[in-house]
Protein backbone atom coordinates (compact mmCIF):
# COMPACT_ATOMS: atom_id res chain seq x y z
CA UNK A 1 0.00 0.00 0.00
CA UNK A 2 1.86 3.21 -1.00
CA UNK A 3 0.46 6.70 0.04
CA UNK A 4 -2.11 9.06 -1.33
CA UNK A 5 0.12 12.13 -0.23
CA UNK A 6 -2.57 14.94 -2.06
CA UNK A 7 -5.62 13.12 0.54
CA UNK A 8 -2.89 13.25 3.40
CA UNK A 9 -2.03 16.52 2.57
CA UNK A 10 -5.76 17.31 2.53
CA UNK A 11 -5.94 15.83 5.68
CA UNK A 12 -4.58 18.52 7.60
CA UNK A 13 -6.47 22.33 7.81
CA UNK A 14 -2.98 24.18 8.60
CA UNK A 15 -1.07 23.13 4.82
CA UNK A 16 -4.45 24.95 3.29
CA UNK A 17 -3.45 28.42 3.89
CA UNK A 18 -0.77 30.91 2.50
CA UNK A 19 1.82 32.72 3.94
CA UNK A 20 3.55 35.93 2.41
CA UNK A 21 0.79 35.24 -0.13
CA UNK A 22 2.17 32.24 -1.40
CA UNK A 23 0.92 28.92 -0.38
CA UNK A 24 2.61 27.47 2.69
CA UNK A 25 5.20 24.64 2.14
CA UNK A 26 6.19 23.29 5.71
CA UNK A 27 9.22 21.60 6.09
CA UNK A 28 9.60 21.97 9.75
CA UNK A 29 8.02 18.44 11.22
CA UNK A 30 11.42 17.71 12.99
CA UNK A 31 10.65 20.12 15.40
CA UNK A 32 6.43 19.79 15.19
CA UNK A 33 4.38 18.14 12.74
CA UNK A 34 1.13 19.61 11.69
CA UNK A 35 -1.71 18.11 13.21
CA UNK A 36 -4.88 15.97 11.32
CA UNK A 37 -8.61 16.62 11.69
CA UNK A 38 -9.04 13.21 13.14
CA UNK A 39 -6.82 14.47 15.76
CA UNK A 40 -8.65 17.98 16.28
CA UNK A 41 -11.95 16.84 16.13
CA UNK A 42 -10.95 13.88 18.95
CA UNK A 43 -10.00 16.53 21.27
CA UNK A 44 -12.61 19.00 20.37
CA UNK A 45 -14.65 15.53 21.48
CA UNK A 46 -13.81 15.69 24.34
CA UNK A 47 -13.88 19.34 25.47
CA UNK A 48 -17.50 19.67 24.16
CA UNK A 49 -18.97 16.03 25.31
CA UNK A 50 -17.34 14.34 27.97
CA UNK A 51 -14.88 16.82 29.56
CA UNK A 52 -14.24 16.03 33.19
CA UNK A 53 -11.29 14.85 35.11
CA UNK A 54 -10.09 11.14 35.20
CA UNK A 55 -9.95 8.54 37.58
CA UNK A 56 -12.04 10.17 40.57
CA UNK A 57 -15.96 10.69 39.57
CA UNK A 58 -18.28 7.81 39.57
CA UNK A 59 -20.64 9.97 36.97
CA UNK A 60 -20.84 8.96 33.72
CA UNK A 61 -19.11 11.81 31.53
CA UNK A 62 -15.73 11.21 34.07
CA UNK A 63 -16.22 7.22 33.08
CA UNK A 64 -16.29 8.70 29.72
CA UNK A 65 -13.01 10.60 30.26
CA UNK A 66 -11.52 7.82 32.46
CA UNK A 67 -12.27 5.28 29.79
CA UNK A 68 -11.29 7.48 26.43
CA UNK A 69 -7.92 8.39 28.10
CA UNK A 70 -6.94 4.78 29.32
CA UNK A 71 -7.92 3.93 25.55
CA UNK A 72 -5.56 6.15 24.01
CA UNK A 73 -2.48 4.64 26.86
CA UNK A 74 -3.87 1.02 25.17
CA UNK A 75 -2.86 3.23 21.43
CA UNK A 76 -0.21 3.97 22.22
CA UNK A 77 0.95 0.43 23.40
CA UNK A 78 -0.19 -1.49 20.26
CA UNK A 79 1.39 1.46 18.11
CA UNK A 80 5.19 0.76 19.49
CA UNK A 81 4.29 -2.89 19.99
CA UNK A 82 4.15 -2.77 23.97
CA UNK A 83 2.58 -5.67 25.14
CA UNK A 84 1.59 -4.35 28.67
CA UNK A 85 -0.15 -0.94 28.15
CA UNK A 86 1.07 -0.19 31.71
CA UNK A 87 4.56 0.10 30.50
CA UNK A 88 2.88 3.52 28.93
CA UNK A 89 3.93 6.11 31.34
CA UNK A 90 2.45 9.90 29.83
CA UNK A 91 4.64 12.82 30.53
CA UNK A 92 4.78 16.09 29.27
CA UNK A 93 7.02 15.08 26.16
CA UNK A 94 10.29 13.34 25.35
CA UNK A 95 12.40 15.94 27.33
CA UNK A 96 10.43 15.23 30.72
CA UNK A 97 10.31 11.44 30.00
CA UNK A 98 14.14 11.09 30.01
CA UNK A 99 14.34 13.33 33.25
CA UNK A 100 12.01 10.67 34.70
CA UNK A 101 14.08 8.14 34.16
CA UNK A 102 17.27 10.16 35.04
CA UNK A 103 15.86 11.28 38.42
CA UNK A 104 13.87 8.21 38.98
CA UNK A 105 15.76 5.58 37.93
CA UNK A 106 19.17 7.49 37.63
CA UNK A 107 19.52 8.59 41.72
CA UNK A 108 18.45 4.86 42.54
CA UNK A 109 21.07 3.43 40.61
CA UNK A 110 23.80 5.10 39.60
CA UNK A 111 26.74 6.42 42.01
CA UNK A 112 30.43 8.16 41.83
CA UNK A 113 32.20 6.35 39.06
CA UNK A 114 29.43 4.87 37.24
CA UNK A 115 29.32 5.62 33.65
CA UNK A 116 26.42 7.15 30.99
CA UNK A 117 27.62 6.25 27.52
CA UNK A 118 25.89 8.87 24.94
CA UNK A 119 26.30 9.30 21.43
CA UNK A 120 27.55 12.49 19.90
CA UNK A 121 24.44 12.76 17.73
CA UNK A 122 22.02 13.44 21.14
CA UNK A 123 19.67 16.06 21.14
CA UNK A 124 20.14 18.68 24.49
CA UNK A 125 17.40 16.91 26.30
CA UNK A 126 19.61 13.28 26.27
CA UNK A 127 22.21 15.63 27.49
CA UNK A 128 21.47 17.90 30.26
CA UNK A 129 19.95 15.26 32.74
CA UNK A 130 23.13 13.38 32.40
CA UNK A 131 25.14 16.41 33.22
CA UNK A 132 23.21 16.88 36.07
CA UNK A 133 23.66 13.96 37.55
CA UNK A 134 27.18 14.31 36.80
CA UNK A 135 27.55 17.69 38.87
CA UNK A 136 25.29 15.73 41.67
CA UNK A 137 26.70 12.02 41.66
CA UNK A 138 29.62 12.11 40.19
CA UNK A 139 29.05 10.41 37.77
CA UNK A 140 31.13 9.80 34.30
CA UNK A 141 29.32 11.18 30.86
CA UNK A 142 31.15 9.45 28.27
CA UNK A 143 30.26 9.50 24.43
CA UNK A 144 30.60 7.73 21.04
CA UNK A 145 32.02 9.20 18.76
CA UNK A 146 31.03 9.95 15.04
CA UNK A 147 32.96 8.13 11.66
CA UNK A 148 33.68 10.91 8.64
CA UNK A 149 30.08 10.72 7.20
CA UNK A 150 28.45 11.41 10.49
CA UNK A 151 27.26 8.17 12.07
CA UNK A 152 28.42 6.24 15.01
CA UNK A 153 31.99 5.02 15.11
CA UNK A 154 31.50 1.89 17.08
CA UNK A 155 34.99 0.62 16.27
CA UNK A 156 36.03 0.99 19.96
CA UNK A 157 32.59 -0.20 21.63
CA UNK A 158 34.27 -2.97 24.20
CA UNK A 159 36.48 -0.18 25.48
CA UNK A 160 33.89 2.39 25.82
CA UNK A 161 31.29 0.45 27.22
CA UNK A 162 33.61 -0.44 30.37
CA UNK A 163 31.77 0.70 33.73
CA UNK A 164 29.11 1.58 31.86
CA UNK A 165 25.15 1.09 33.28
CA UNK A 166 23.24 2.80 31.21
CA UNK A 167 23.55 3.40 27.18
CA UNK A 168 21.49 6.47 26.32
CA UNK A 169 21.25 7.04 22.18
CA UNK A 170 19.02 8.74 20.15
CA UNK A 171 17.28 6.23 17.16
CA UNK A 172 17.32 9.10 14.67
CA UNK A 173 19.62 12.11 14.73
CA UNK A 174 17.57 15.65 14.56
CA UNK A 175 20.58 17.07 12.81
CA UNK A 176 21.92 14.74 9.92
CA UNK A 177 18.80 12.28 10.14
CA UNK A 178 21.39 9.17 10.42
CA UNK A 179 19.69 5.94 11.98
CA UNK A 180 22.29 4.30 14.63
CA UNK A 181 22.12 0.32 15.00
CA UNK A 182 20.05 0.37 17.96
CA UNK A 183 20.04 -3.09 18.84
CA UNK A 184 23.58 -3.87 18.34
CA UNK A 185 24.07 -0.86 20.96
CA UNK A 186 21.39 -2.43 23.39
CA UNK A 187 22.60 -5.60 23.06
CA UNK A 188 26.01 -4.57 23.82
CA UNK A 189 24.47 -2.96 26.72
CA UNK A 190 23.02 -5.81 27.64
CA UNK A 191 26.02 -7.90 27.38
CA UNK A 192 27.91 -5.55 30.25
CA UNK A 193 24.63 -6.00 32.40
CA UNK A 194 23.85 -2.26 31.47
CA UNK A 195 20.49 -0.76 30.58
CA UNK A 196 19.57 1.23 27.29
CA UNK A 197 17.12 4.00 26.81
CA UNK A 198 16.41 5.02 23.65
CA UNK A 199 15.45 8.95 22.75
CA UNK A 200 12.76 7.56 19.94
CA UNK A 201 11.99 11.59 19.20
CA UNK A 202 12.46 11.07 15.37
CA UNK A 203 11.81 7.69 14.93
CA UNK A 204 8.52 6.76 16.19
CA UNK A 205 6.56 9.49 14.27
CA UNK A 206 8.58 7.93 10.64
CA UNK A 207 9.35 4.31 11.67
CA UNK A 208 7.24 1.34 12.05
CA UNK A 209 8.28 1.10 15.99
CA UNK A 210 8.29 -2.67 18.20
CA UNK A 211 10.31 -1.96 20.96
CA UNK A 212 11.10 -5.63 21.41
CA UNK A 213 12.85 -5.35 17.70
CA UNK A 214 14.70 -2.25 19.12
CA UNK A 215 16.04 -4.39 22.20
CA UNK A 216 15.83 -1.28 24.24
CA UNK A 217 14.69 -0.87 28.47
CA UNK A 218 13.43 2.99 28.28
CA UNK A 219 11.88 4.35 25.01
CA UNK A 220 11.12 8.23 25.11
CA UNK A 221 8.75 9.92 22.37
CA UNK A 222 6.76 12.88 22.46
CA UNK A 223 3.06 13.71 20.86
CA UNK A 224 3.68 16.42 18.92
CA UNK A 225 6.23 15.19 16.16
CA UNK A 226 4.01 12.53 15.31
CA UNK A 227 0.10 14.41 14.29
CA UNK A 228 0.16 15.02 18.05
CA UNK A 229 -0.82 17.56 20.02
CA UNK A 230 1.49 19.39 21.97
CA UNK A 231 1.94 18.63 25.79
CA UNK A 232 2.07 15.17 25.81
CA UNK A 233 5.10 12.83 25.88
CA UNK A 234 5.40 8.93 26.62
CA UNK A 235 7.74 6.82 28.29
CA UNK A 236 7.71 3.17 27.78
CA UNK A 237 9.69 1.28 29.98
CA UNK A 238 10.39 -2.76 31.16
CA UNK A 239 7.64 -3.17 34.36
CA UNK A 240 9.85 -4.68 35.92
CA UNK A 241 12.06 -1.98 35.80
CA UNK A 242 9.51 1.16 36.28
CA UNK A 243 7.77 -1.04 39.39
CA UNK A 244 11.34 -0.47 41.20
CA UNK A 245 11.66 2.95 40.21
CA UNK A 246 10.15 5.56 43.02
CA UNK A 247 8.20 8.05 41.81
CA UNK A 248 9.46 11.21 40.17
CA UNK A 249 6.99 14.30 40.92
CA UNK A 250 4.74 13.77 44.15
CA UNK A 251 1.25 14.98 44.12
CA UNK A 252 -2.34 13.50 43.57
CA UNK A 253 -2.98 10.64 41.48
CA UNK A 254 0.35 9.02 41.64
CA UNK A 255 -0.30 7.41 45.73
CA UNK A 256 -2.15 4.96 46.77
CA UNK A 257 -2.67 5.87 50.16
CA UNK A 258 -1.37 9.39 52.52
CA UNK A 259 -0.58 9.37 56.51
CA UNK A 260 0.85 11.95 58.20
CA UNK A 261 4.14 9.82 58.68
CA UNK A 262 4.03 9.64 54.68
CA UNK A 263 2.27 7.97 51.75
CA UNK A 264 2.36 4.55 49.51
CA UNK A 265 3.14 5.06 45.61
CA UNK A 266 0.57 3.98 43.66
CA UNK A 267 1.04 1.26 40.71
CA UNK A 268 2.59 1.74 37.37
CA UNK A 269 2.34 3.17 34.79
CA UNK A 270 -0.29 6.09 37.66
CA UNK A 271 2.32 6.31 40.01
CA UNK A 272 4.63 8.65 37.38
CA UNK A 273 1.43 10.41 36.63
CA UNK A 274 0.92 13.30 39.28
CA UNK A 275 -1.74 15.72 39.09
CA UNK A 276 -4.25 15.93 36.86
CA UNK A 277 -2.99 14.36 33.22
CA UNK A 278 -3.69 16.13 30.01
CA UNK A 279 -6.03 14.55 29.47
CA UNK A 280 -7.41 16.14 26.07
CA UNK A 281 -3.82 15.99 24.87
CA UNK A 282 -4.01 12.32 25.97
CA UNK A 283 -7.09 11.41 23.45
CA UNK A 284 -5.21 13.77 20.98
CA UNK A 285 -1.92 11.51 20.96
CA UNK A 286 -4.08 8.52 20.70
CA UNK A 287 -5.99 9.40 17.75
CA UNK A 288 -2.27 10.17 16.43
CA UNK A 289 -1.36 7.18 16.50
CA UNK A 290 -5.08 5.91 15.38
CA UNK A 291 -4.33 7.70 12.34
CA UNK A 292 -1.26 6.38 11.50
CA UNK A 293 -1.77 3.07 12.16
CA UNK A 294 -4.70 3.61 9.74
CA UNK A 295 -2.09 4.51 6.94
CA UNK A 296 0.44 2.11 8.27
CA UNK A 297 3.70 3.23 9.14
CA UNK A 298 5.59 1.13 6.69
CA UNK A 299 3.65 3.21 4.11
CA UNK A 300 5.23 6.54 5.99
CA UNK A 301 8.02 5.25 5.84
CA UNK A 302 8.44 4.54 2.23
CA UNK A 303 6.98 7.34 1.31
CA UNK A 304 9.54 9.43 3.11
CA UNK A 305 12.64 7.38 1.78
CA UNK A 306 11.55 8.30 -1.68
CA UNK A 307 10.82 11.88 -0.78
CA UNK A 308 14.71 12.12 0.62
CA UNK A 309 16.07 10.18 -2.19
CA UNK A 310 14.59 12.90 -4.45
CA UNK A 311 15.64 15.73 -1.98
CA UNK A 312 19.39 14.52 -2.29
CA UNK A 313 19.28 14.22 -6.13
CA UNK A 314 17.24 16.76 -7.16
CA UNK A 315 18.91 19.67 -5.16
CA UNK A 316 22.69 18.04 -5.52
CA UNK A 317 21.92 18.13 -9.15
CA UNK A 318 20.66 21.95 -8.81
CA UNK A 319 23.28 23.34 -6.43
CA UNK A 320 26.12 21.13 -6.78
CA UNK A 321 29.22 21.60 -4.15
CA UNK A 322 27.60 24.81 -3.19
CA UNK A 323 24.95 23.08 -1.19
CA UNK A 324 26.21 21.01 1.73
CA UNK A 325 23.63 18.78 3.28
CA UNK A 326 25.08 16.85 6.15
CA UNK A 327 24.43 13.45 6.90
CA UNK A 328 24.58 9.81 5.50
CA UNK A 329 23.97 9.31 1.38
CA UNK A 330 22.12 6.23 1.85
CA UNK A 331 18.38 6.88 2.54
CA UNK A 332 17.99 3.13 4.05
CA UNK A 333 19.87 4.25 7.04
CA UNK A 334 18.39 8.04 7.01
CA UNK A 335 15.33 9.70 8.49
CA UNK A 336 13.65 12.55 6.17
CA UNK A 337 16.18 15.05 7.47
CA UNK A 338 18.20 18.03 5.61
CA UNK A 339 20.58 19.77 7.56
CA UNK A 340 21.54 22.23 4.72
CA UNK A 341 24.75 25.07 4.26
CA UNK A 342 24.24 26.72 0.96
CA UNK A 343 28.09 28.37 0.62
CA UNK A 344 28.49 31.03 3.32
CA UNK A 345 25.06 32.15 4.19
CA UNK A 346 24.18 32.01 7.62
CA UNK A 347 21.64 29.85 8.45
CA UNK A 348 19.37 32.93 9.48
CA UNK A 349 19.70 34.74 6.70
CA UNK A 350 18.88 31.59 4.55
CA UNK A 351 15.56 31.02 6.35
CA UNK A 352 14.85 34.27 6.24
CA UNK A 353 14.71 34.36 2.75
CA UNK A 354 13.21 30.86 2.44
CA UNK A 355 10.13 31.98 4.51
CA UNK A 356 9.55 34.89 1.79
CA UNK A 357 9.07 32.43 0.08
CA UNK A 358 6.53 30.59 2.05
CA UNK A 359 9.13 27.61 2.95
CA UNK A 360 9.42 26.61 6.73
CA UNK A 361 12.61 25.29 7.73
CA UNK A 362 14.25 25.29 11.38
CA UNK A 363 17.38 27.21 11.60
CA UNK A 364 20.13 27.16 14.39
CA UNK A 365 21.97 24.62 16.20
CA UNK A 366 18.75 22.51 16.69
CA UNK A 367 19.37 21.91 20.90
CA UNK A 368 22.38 18.92 19.54
CA UNK A 369 25.27 21.56 20.07
CA UNK A 370 27.87 19.02 21.07
CA UNK A 371 27.26 17.46 17.22
CA UNK A 372 27.33 20.50 15.82
CA UNK A 373 30.73 21.16 17.23
CA UNK A 374 31.82 17.91 15.55
CA UNK A 375 30.38 18.95 12.26
CA UNK A 376 32.59 22.41 12.29
CA UNK A 377 28.97 24.74 12.43
CA UNK A 378 27.21 27.09 14.69
CA UNK A 379 24.33 26.76 12.72
CA UNK A 380 22.74 25.01 9.46
CA UNK A 381 19.09 24.95 7.85
CA UNK A 382 17.29 22.42 8.38
CA UNK A 383 14.23 20.64 6.10
CA UNK A 384 12.72 18.05 7.57
CA UNK A 385 10.20 15.95 5.71
CA UNK A 386 6.84 14.10 6.72
CA UNK A 387 3.82 12.03 5.27
CA UNK A 388 2.28 15.15 3.83
CA UNK A 389 5.15 16.31 2.10
CA UNK A 390 5.56 15.32 -1.76
CA UNK A 391 8.05 16.58 -4.51
CA UNK A 392 6.93 19.27 -5.48
CA UNK A 393 7.73 20.88 -2.18
CA UNK A 394 11.02 19.73 -2.74
CA UNK A 395 10.86 21.59 -5.59
CA UNK A 396 10.25 25.04 -3.95
CA UNK A 397 12.45 24.47 -1.34
CA UNK A 398 15.17 24.66 -4.10
CA UNK A 399 13.62 27.59 -5.91
CA UNK A 400 13.34 29.38 -2.66
CA UNK A 401 17.66 28.49 -2.22
CA UNK A 402 17.85 29.36 -5.61
CA UNK A 403 16.40 33.11 -4.59
CA UNK A 404 18.24 33.30 -1.40
CA UNK A 405 21.62 32.34 -3.45
CA UNK A 406 20.74 35.37 -5.49
CA UNK A 407 19.72 37.17 -3.22
CA UNK A 408 23.29 37.51 -1.12
CA UNK A 409 24.54 38.09 -5.01
CA UNK A 410 26.64 34.35 -5.13
CA UNK B 1 4.02 42.28 5.03
CA UNK B 2 7.72 43.21 5.51
CA UNK B 3 9.98 42.60 2.91
CA UNK B 4 13.33 41.41 2.72
CA UNK B 5 14.37 45.06 1.91
CA UNK B 6 12.96 46.03 5.18
CA UNK B 7 15.43 43.70 6.98
CA UNK B 8 18.83 43.87 4.08
CA UNK B 9 19.19 47.05 3.63
CA UNK B 10 22.26 48.06 1.50
CA UNK B 11 24.55 49.54 4.79
CA UNK B 12 23.46 46.31 6.18
CA UNK B 13 24.57 44.31 3.86
CA UNK B 14 28.27 46.50 3.15
CA UNK B 15 28.82 45.91 6.60
CA UNK B 16 28.23 42.04 6.76
CA UNK B 17 30.37 41.29 3.76
CA UNK B 18 33.37 44.31 4.63
CA UNK B 19 33.32 43.72 8.65
CA UNK B 20 35.04 46.91 9.90
CA UNK B 21 37.06 46.46 13.25
CA UNK B 22 37.40 42.66 12.72
CA UNK B 23 39.47 40.72 15.07
CA UNK B 24 41.11 40.75 18.68
CA UNK B 25 43.06 43.01 20.98
CA UNK B 26 45.39 41.44 23.70
CA UNK B 27 43.66 41.06 27.20
CA UNK B 28 44.59 42.74 29.22
CA UNK B 29 45.11 45.74 29.13
CA UNK B 30 41.98 45.32 26.64
CA UNK B 31 38.70 44.30 28.13
CA UNK B 32 36.56 41.40 26.52
CA UNK B 33 33.60 39.74 26.99
CA UNK B 34 31.71 36.89 24.94
CA UNK B 35 28.20 36.31 23.66
CA UNK B 36 25.71 33.91 22.54
CA UNK B 37 22.23 33.76 20.95
CA UNK B 38 21.32 30.18 22.71
CA UNK B 39 18.30 30.38 19.89
CA UNK B 40 20.89 30.01 16.78
CA UNK B 41 24.31 29.12 18.05
CA UNK B 42 26.05 32.57 17.08
CA UNK B 43 29.15 33.89 19.21
CA UNK B 44 30.59 37.36 18.80
CA UNK B 45 33.29 38.23 21.21
CA UNK B 46 33.85 41.99 21.77
CA UNK B 47 36.88 43.25 23.24
CA UNK B 48 37.62 46.80 24.03
CA UNK B 49 40.45 49.38 25.21
CA UNK B 50 40.14 52.33 27.02
CA UNK B 51 42.60 55.10 27.89
CA UNK B 52 40.69 56.65 31.04
CA UNK B 53 37.04 56.63 30.34
CA UNK B 54 38.02 56.67 25.98
CA UNK B 55 37.57 53.98 24.12
CA UNK B 56 40.32 53.73 22.02
CA UNK B 57 39.97 50.69 20.26
CA UNK B 58 36.62 48.02 19.81
CA UNK B 59 37.42 44.44 18.07
CA UNK B 60 34.94 42.48 17.29
CA UNK B 61 35.63 37.85 16.70
CA UNK B 62 33.08 35.07 16.50
CA UNK B 63 30.65 34.64 13.82
CA UNK B 64 27.43 35.48 12.78
CA UNK B 65 24.54 36.07 10.65
CA UNK B 66 24.44 39.09 8.55
CA UNK B 67 22.62 41.22 11.18
CA UNK B 68 24.15 40.51 13.86
CA UNK B 69 27.78 40.90 12.14
CA UNK B 70 26.78 44.03 10.74
CA UNK B 71 25.06 45.23 14.16
CA UNK B 72 28.50 44.86 15.93
CA UNK B 73 30.25 46.36 12.88
CA UNK B 74 28.27 49.35 12.86
CA UNK B 75 28.58 49.55 16.47
CA UNK B 76 32.36 49.01 16.45
CA UNK B 77 32.36 52.70 14.25
CA UNK B 78 29.70 54.71 16.25
CA UNK B 79 31.63 54.07 20.00
CA UNK B 80 35.46 54.02 18.48
CA UNK B 81 36.36 57.30 19.94
CA UNK B 82 33.95 58.68 22.26
CA UNK B 83 33.55 58.51 25.84
CA UNK B 84 31.96 55.22 28.06
CA UNK B 85 29.07 57.42 28.99
CA UNK B 86 28.38 58.65 24.80
CA UNK B 87 28.59 54.91 23.89
CA UNK B 88 26.23 53.98 26.71
CA UNK B 89 23.98 56.53 25.18
CA UNK B 90 24.29 55.34 21.70
CA UNK B 91 23.61 51.79 23.44
CA UNK B 92 20.63 53.05 25.10
CA UNK B 93 19.07 54.66 21.75
CA UNK B 94 19.97 51.52 19.98
CA UNK B 95 18.05 49.61 22.41
CA UNK B 96 15.07 51.26 22.13
CA UNK B 97 15.28 51.48 18.56
CA UNK B 98 14.98 47.77 18.96
CA UNK B 99 12.31 47.51 21.56
CA UNK B 100 9.11 45.72 19.97
CA UNK B 101 6.52 47.05 22.75
CA UNK B 102 4.67 49.60 20.27
CA UNK B 103 4.56 47.54 17.22
CA UNK B 104 2.74 44.89 16.16
CA UNK B 105 4.16 41.25 16.88
CA UNK B 106 2.86 40.47 13.35
CA UNK B 107 4.92 43.28 11.60
CA UNK B 108 2.04 45.21 9.76
CA UNK B 109 1.64 47.68 12.55
CA UNK B 110 4.90 49.31 12.29
CA UNK B 111 5.40 52.78 12.61
CA UNK B 112 6.97 54.35 9.41
CA UNK B 113 11.17 54.84 9.27
CA UNK B 114 12.70 58.33 11.47
CA UNK B 115 14.05 60.64 9.08
CA UNK B 116 18.05 59.23 8.46
CA UNK B 117 19.80 60.37 11.31
CA UNK B 118 17.01 61.76 13.96
CA UNK B 119 17.74 59.63 16.72
CA UNK B 120 21.60 60.29 16.30
CA UNK B 121 22.45 56.74 15.31
CA UNK B 122 23.55 57.45 11.56
CA UNK B 123 23.90 54.16 9.57
CA UNK B 124 22.72 52.30 12.52
CA UNK B 125 19.13 53.67 11.54
CA UNK B 126 19.25 50.77 8.82
CA UNK B 127 18.77 48.40 11.48
CA UNK B 128 15.69 50.03 12.48
CA UNK B 129 13.59 47.77 9.85
CA UNK B 130 14.47 44.60 12.70
CA UNK B 131 11.99 45.07 14.70
CA UNK B 132 9.47 43.92 11.80
CA UNK B 133 11.61 40.88 12.23
CA UNK B 134 11.22 40.17 15.94
CA UNK B 135 13.13 36.81 15.75
CA UNK B 136 16.26 38.61 14.39
CA UNK B 137 15.87 41.56 17.26
CA UNK B 138 18.21 39.25 19.38
CA UNK B 139 20.73 38.79 16.79
CA UNK B 140 21.03 43.02 16.13
CA UNK B 141 21.31 43.10 20.09
CA UNK B 142 23.97 40.82 20.72
CA UNK B 143 27.16 42.57 20.12
CA UNK B 144 25.55 45.57 21.95
CA UNK B 145 24.64 43.34 25.07
CA UNK B 146 28.17 41.76 24.85
CA UNK B 147 29.99 45.62 24.34
CA UNK B 148 27.87 46.27 27.63
CA UNK B 149 29.21 43.46 29.67
CA UNK B 150 32.82 44.51 27.83
CA UNK B 151 32.50 47.77 29.71
CA UNK B 152 30.84 46.27 32.99
CA UNK B 153 34.41 44.17 33.41
CA UNK B 154 36.04 47.93 34.11
CA UNK B 155 34.83 47.51 37.71
CA UNK B 156 37.98 47.35 39.33
CA UNK B 157 38.28 48.99 42.31
CA UNK B 158 41.97 50.02 41.53
CA UNK B 159 41.06 51.60 38.33
CA UNK B 160 37.94 52.95 39.75
CA UNK B 161 39.58 54.98 42.54
CA UNK B 162 42.29 56.59 39.68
Amino acid sequence: MSLDVAAVKAEFPLLGREVHGTPIVYLDSGATSQKPRAVLDAMDHYYETINANVHRGAYHIAELATTASEDARRSVARFIGATDEHEVVFTKNATEAINLVAHSWGRTNLAAGDVVLLSLLEHHANIVPWHQLAAERGIEVRWIPLTDDGCLDLGDLDRLLEGVKLVAVTAVSNVTGAIPPVRQLANAAHAVGALCLVDGSQYVPHLATDVAELGCDFLAFTGHKMCGPTGIGVLWGRHELLDAMPPFLGGGEMILDVRQDGFTPNEVPWRFEAGTPPIAEMIGIGAAVDYLEGLGMDAVRRHEVSLTDYALSTLGDRFGDDLLIHGPSDTTHRGGILSMCLREIHAHDLSQVLDQHGVCVRAGHHCAKPLMRELGVTSTSRASLYLYNDESDIDALGDALDAAARFFDF
Amino acid sequence: MPGLEDLYREVILDHYRNPRNRGELETPPALMAEGFNPLCGDEVKVYVELEGDRITDVRIGGQGCSISQSSASMMTTAVKGRTVDEARGTLRSFKQMMSIHEHGLEGEDVPPDDPAGSSGLGDLEALRGVVKFPVRIKCATLGWNTFDQALDQDQDPDQALS
